[in-house]
């Protein structure tokens, strides 16, 4: 997303300054002048001094209205938000049970006890086979989605806002819904794969389906929001680029390789980016679907934090994990961030 | 039979496809909800439902559903009222007031978009239990009372007002509260409704941070009363299971038909204006 740097209208300015001088209150305080001096008060007026120091406390007054309507938010934001970042770090390279005691520090003791333990593997590479199976899976599915929602059929906008619903809904429901069609022998999936002679797999309890059911569901619960956000996409393209086209007698799929995929690479960037934000920080589907199981088959770096933190009570590696997590998902962004500056000077 | 007409048989079969695999779940978990816990456990399954209201009153007695929806509502509540003010103030200050770097400070606040919750839970937790906070109403709320994505959208959005309209308030001698109530925020009201749904959105959903602040199952939210329905249920009775889950689902899913618009544009902004 892009930013616009400068607020382009501060109110007034110094356009309502030049009513009735500065009230009654003499005070005659150098400083006061000085600093109201700094911003340019070049106006040659009768009674500068007297002008000057009302626009300085008009403009301290709006200084504090500023930080009074600031500050809930800020306070908050710093708390909750930049202050775990800071803490998180130190809490890294302790070891604490956070009950009793105080963290003591250990060092670098808990990164490398990560790094060479076999099944932090393991996460790591349950964290990036979900995370790569979700961004193919929304980019391929999204992008077919949203071109089948663009094409002129009857019933696309009730099709369209059922793919989109289970995007709102809270993800322990979808969760739990989809436990209920995995089961093996009561489940929709049995009805879905029986005409075809498949027995359903046993998915969520089965260490080589589990990590694919929680994909599956994932998916479901995603995939309508990345459609609405290419099909936003493919309804910004420029018309005359496909008229060209058409002209140069390019077929169907000429036109989309060439003309489509390209010109929507930023939109396929942004799903890229929100989808590897979104895994690493999957709980609610997890929780439900598979508690991270069977064995470790689904605990991914997100729920391994948790795990951690809060069932085995080892702040210390929960947070040396966290902050892995926090620099991979900060290079992700950063990339985004570069990316996206690139297409607006190109644009 | 024409290539035309051949392409648009195709077109129309992928639409009732894709149909089928979003409508078909969403159709087998209100029938479910509705089915008698025979016409569950039979295969091929029965695919008209009943009226088995029962299983909602079951699901009720085997977990307090009551409670869950009393602490679900309060914090939906009043999370997304602190967020949409703090969104608003903010948003205001940015744009219409001067302050010495307030641009940097903006960037400042935006960048806490880039911490993830992962990095937040553990200190938020021994934040909020210093304050005495745990499994309290407090503890659910303030940590994600912050705005920093509907504060974004908001001052986009005013930036975009026409300059002129706050300018006239201004000379006539209107301060600024006065000027944000009764001129800007009337401008802004489709960005609010947008920005308050997306928080109600956010809070009603919102799993880990309660699941990790309550400790009771009384000050669970509906979310972590479903985990908790289905520990007590197993997977014997998904009647009930699923009835549970409709009623954690049902509120969100009608706000979207109502307010699908303003939903799908304050959550896709992103995307389409980078």
């Amino acid at each position: 997303m892009t930013t616009t740097t400068a607020a382009r209208r501060g109110p007034g300015d110094e356009a309502g300054d030049n009513e009735g001088a500065g009230a009654g209150t003499t005070n005659t305080s150098g400083a006061a002048t000085a600093a109201a001096g700094g911003s340019g008060g070049t106006a040659p007026t009768p009674r500068p001094r007297r002008r000057r120091r009302h626009h300085w406390r008009r403009r301290r007054k709006e200084y504090l209205l500023f930080l009074l309507m600031i500050s809930p938010n800020l306070v908050i934001i710093g708390t909750f938000d930049y202050w775990p970042v800071i803490y998180n770090a130190w809490l890294s390279l302790t070891r604490w049970n956070m009950i009793s005691g105080v963290p003591r520090y250990v060092g670098l003791e808990n990164y490398q006890n990560l790094f060479t333990s076999s099944s932090f593997h393991g996460i790591l590479l349950n964290t990036l086979t979900f995370s790569a199976a979700i961004v193919v899976g929304s980019v391929v599915l999204g992008l077919a989605l949203a071109l089948l929602f663009d094409q002129k059929l009857r019933g696309r906008g009730i099709v369209r806002t059922a793919a989109f619903a289970p995007h709102i809904v809270s993800g322990a429901a979808v969760a739990t819904l989809w436990l209920f069609i995995f089961d093996p022998a009561y489940g929709l999936t049995r009805v879905v794969l029986d005409p075809f002679g498949i027995e359903s797999p046993r998915w969520v309890n089965d260490a080589d389906w589990a990590l694919i059911a929680l994909v599956i569901a994932y998916l479901w619960k995603g995939l309508g929001f990345v459609a609405i956000v290419y099909l936003a996409g493919l309804q910004n393209l420029p018309e005359e680029l496909y008229e060209a086209a058409r002209l140069d007698g390019a077929g169907t799929w000429t036109t989309f390789r060439r003309i489509t995929l390209p010109l929507l690479s930023p939109v396929t960037f942004f799903v890229l980016v929100t989808s590897i934000i979104g895994t690493f920080q999957a709980y609610d589907m997890i929780a439900v679907l598979t508690d991270g199981g069977p064995g470790d088959a689904t605990t991914t770096l997100s729920w391994y934090v948790y795990q951690q933190g809060f069932r085995a009570s080892d702040a210390g590696s929960a947070a040396a994990a966290a902050m892995l997590l926090f620099v991979i998902l900060l290079v992700v962004t950063g990339l985004q961030t570069r990316f996206v500056q690139r297409k607006v000077h190109y644009a | 039979m024409s290539a035309a007409r051949l392409r648009r048989v195709l077109l129309y079969a992928g639409l009732v496809a894709v149909g089928l695999l979003f409508i078909g779940p969403l159709y087998w978990l209100f029938s479910s909800a509705l089915k008698e816990s025979g016409d569950i456990y039979q295969f091929p399954p029965r695919w008209l439902p009943g009226w088995h209201i029962e299983n909602f009153a079951e699901a009720w007695r085997a977990a307090p559903f009551g409670d869950f929806f009393v602490n679900s509502l309060i914090v939906t509540a009043g999370g997304a009222t602190i967020k949409l003010v703090n969104a608003t103030l903010t948003a205001y200050a940015f744009v219409f007031l001067r302050f010495p770097y307030k641009n940097v400070i903006f960037l400042a606040m935006l960048g806490a978009l880039m911490v993830p919750n992962n990095v937040t839970l553990i200190v938020n937790y021994i934040t909020v239990s210093n304050l005495g906070w745990v499994n309290t109403y407090l503890g659910l709320i303030v940590p994600s009372a912050g705005s920093v994505f509907g504060m974004f959208l908001l001052r986009q959005y005013m930036l975009t007002l026409p300059g002129d309209v706050v300018e006239a308030a201004r000379v006539d001698g209107a301060g600024h509260l006065r000027i944000m109530w009764q001129v800007v925020l009337p401008m802004c009201k489709p960005m609010l409704v947008t920005v308050g749904i997306i928080a109600v959105v956010d809070m009603w959903n919102d799993f880990i941070w309660p699941l990790i602040v309550t400790n009771t199952v009384e000050m669970r939210t509906l979310p972590i009363g479903l985990l908790y329905l289905r520990s007590t249920e197993g997977y014997s009775n998904w009647g009930a299971i699923m009835a549970g889950t409709v009623m954690v689902a049902l509120p969100m899913l009608i706000l979207f038909l109502v307010a699908q618009r303003q939903i799908t544009r304050g959550l896709t902004g992103g995307a389409v204006k980078g």
